[in-house]
């Protein structure tokens, strides 16, 4: 079980993450909803290791991990994927999913130049790696560069990476921004597909509130760096702070609140005919 | 300049490829191709861009769109083809001769400077004005109502804010003056619902005293709410243009062409 005591993170005098605790128990996907500038992110940061909280701490099955660095949760089951460029570039998919697989079986590889052991581990990697890359619907890229490969099959494969790396929680923030429509649908496949595995914790930050409602068990609500809400999807939906700060009051509700969709109308100045 | 009306009230079934005949082009790309490096990527785009509308350029990941834009604005160079704009030739212009067509450009990564303040970022765009004083104060309060957070944080660092702060800044940035021409590459990414519907209502308010909007976007349930003409890309080359209206109704030709099964 992964959960946060009294998280809290400073930058100057703003206060991004403020005392937030939180459990997140295996086999339930909780997302982390929000306005812009709420604190999600941070949040994230602060649970893989990128940030080191001002104060509170990060447990991991009952461990505190607050100490530890980023490889060090990362090797502890803690899986971040987006905003977070792991990938290398310049070698092939295959390549990249194969690192990851070695990576998770390090102590096989510290015999030194063994070269039976290299050749005999080899195949076992290798089918590893296929199987990944078959779960994640990349085979026929397999042989692609990095680099060259779309944004959207970037993020498939960083998926890949944490289930080579066989990870226990799953971090996702934003899966889907920038993915069409038609590629959408793999990552969330691949999302549910790790949800129906009992052992993997599922944390998502995602504004798609159809993806939201989908998907998840538990809502979490980051306000200002504060945790304001937290339950059943619908209920928290259905919650005014969700309403009025996050989803925007609509015209039928007519409720003022500063995030509320923007009264003020364009000054009219007559045409836009400046071109040269 | 046309009406302010938030669809065409016509439904115009137009043929592939036909423009709409309710708007002139502002901008128009005839047989472009790109090259990036030993890659091809674009292969003869043909795109019309009607005058005081919101053009919607949709498709799959990697099927050139923005390479398309990258293009329009001469960060790419196109390799053939020809590109129009108010009917002047702009293929062989650089991207400064480009931009100051009176045309505002968000990339995809959206150029925010993050050494610099929002009001810095923002005094930038600002052609016209030399300093803050001499900022359109009405615009910017308008602006202000729409991404509150380029308020809150006008003498920040723009480096601190948060991804979706960030992509409120960039947008804002480009509307801080009136443009021609405005070119989005995806608006709606990273933002809270609430701040979607004011962009919504910022670029129809917008199109209503005649700037004309492209704009790069994957959330589909925002580009059919906003758009009034609609290109579909792939492979790097438009393989479908008309109005959003028809290919709202036509539930069909959304499956053949975008993969949405609704």
């Amino acid at each position: 079980m992964l959960q946060t005591k009294d998280l809290t993170i400073r930058f100057g005098g703003h206060v991004a993450v403020n005392t937030v605790s939180c459990r997140f128990v295996p086999g339930t996907l909780t997302a982390i909803v929000g306005p812009n500038g709420a604190g999600k992110t941070t949040y994230f940061n602060l649970i893989s290791g990128q940030l080191k909280a001002s104060s509170g701490s990060v447990l991991l099955d009952g461990q505190d991990i607050s100490a530890l660095g980023v490889s060090a949760r990362t090797r502890a089951g803690l899986g971040r994927a987006f905003q977070l460029t792991n990938l290398f570039p310049n070698l092939t998919v295959f390549e990249n999913v194969r690192l990851a697989v070695q990576a998770t079986r390090r102590g096989t590889h510290r015999r030194g130049l063994n070269l039976w052991s290299i050749w005999s581990d080899h195949g076992a990697l290798s089918q590893r790696t296929e199987e990944i890359l078959a779960t994640v619907a990349m085979q026929d890229k397999q042989d692609a560069i990095v680099a060259s490969l779309p944004h959207g099959d970037q993020r498939k494969l960083e998926v890949a990476l944490l289930m080579a790396l066989e990870s226990r929680v799953f971090m996702f923030d934003e899966p889907t921004a920038g993915m069409s429509v038609d590629e959408a649908p793999v990552i969330l496949n691949l999302i549910r597909a790790l949800k129906n595995d009992p052992t993997k914790t599922i944390l998502l930050v995602e504004h798609k509130m159809d993806v939201v409602r989908e998907l998840a068990d538990r809502i979490i609500v980051l306000h200002n760096g504060t945790l304001v809400a937290d339950g059943e999807p619908a209920a928290v939906i259905a919650s005014p702070v969700v309403q009025q700060a996050y989803l925007g009051a609509s015209p039928e509700d007519a409720s003022a609140h500063d995030v509320a969709p923007a009264q003020s109308k364009l000054p009219r100045r007559g045409g836009t005919r400046q071109a040269p | 300049m046309s009406a302010a009306g938030p669809l065409p009230t016509v439904a115009q079934r137009s043929p592939p490829d036909a423009v709409n005949p309710m708007s002139q082009a502002l901008l128009t790309l005839s047989g472009v191709h790109t090259h990036i490096g030993p890659y091809h990527i674009l292969h003869g785009v043909d795109l019309s861009v009607p005058k005081a509308q919101v053009t919607l350029l949709l498709g799959r990941n990697g099927a050139g769109k923005t390479t398309t834009l990258r293009t329009i604005m001469g960060l790419w160079r196109a390799s053939a083809g020809t590109l129009t704009f108010a009917g002047r030739d702009i293929t062989a212009l650089s991207t400064p001769e480009i931009a100051e067509r009176n045309i505002a450009y968000v990339p995809e990564n959206m150029g925010i400077f993050a050494d610099l303040t929002v009001r810095e970022n923002m005094l930038l765009a600002a052609r016209s004005a030399a300093s803050e004083k001499q900022m359109d104060t009405q615009r910017l309060d308008w602006i202000f109502g729409l991404f509150p957070a380029v308020q809150k944080f006008w003498n920040y660092p723009a480096g601190k804010l948060s991804g979706g702060q960030k992509q409120m800044l960039a947008v804002a940035r480009s509307i801080v003056e009136p443009r021609e021409l405005l070119i989005v590459d995806e608006p709606s990414k990273g933002l809270a619902p609430s701040i979607i519907n004011n962009m919504s209502n910022a670029f129809a308010e917008l199109k209503a005293t005649g700037v004309t909007i492209l704009l790069v976007e994957q959330n589909f349930n925002f580009a059919q709410k906003i758009g009034d003409t609609v290109a579909v890309m792939d492979n790097g080359v438009v393989v479908h243009s008309g109005s959003m209206q028809e290919l709202n109704q036509d539930a069909a030709l959304q499956k053949s062409l975008l993969g949405l099964a609704l």
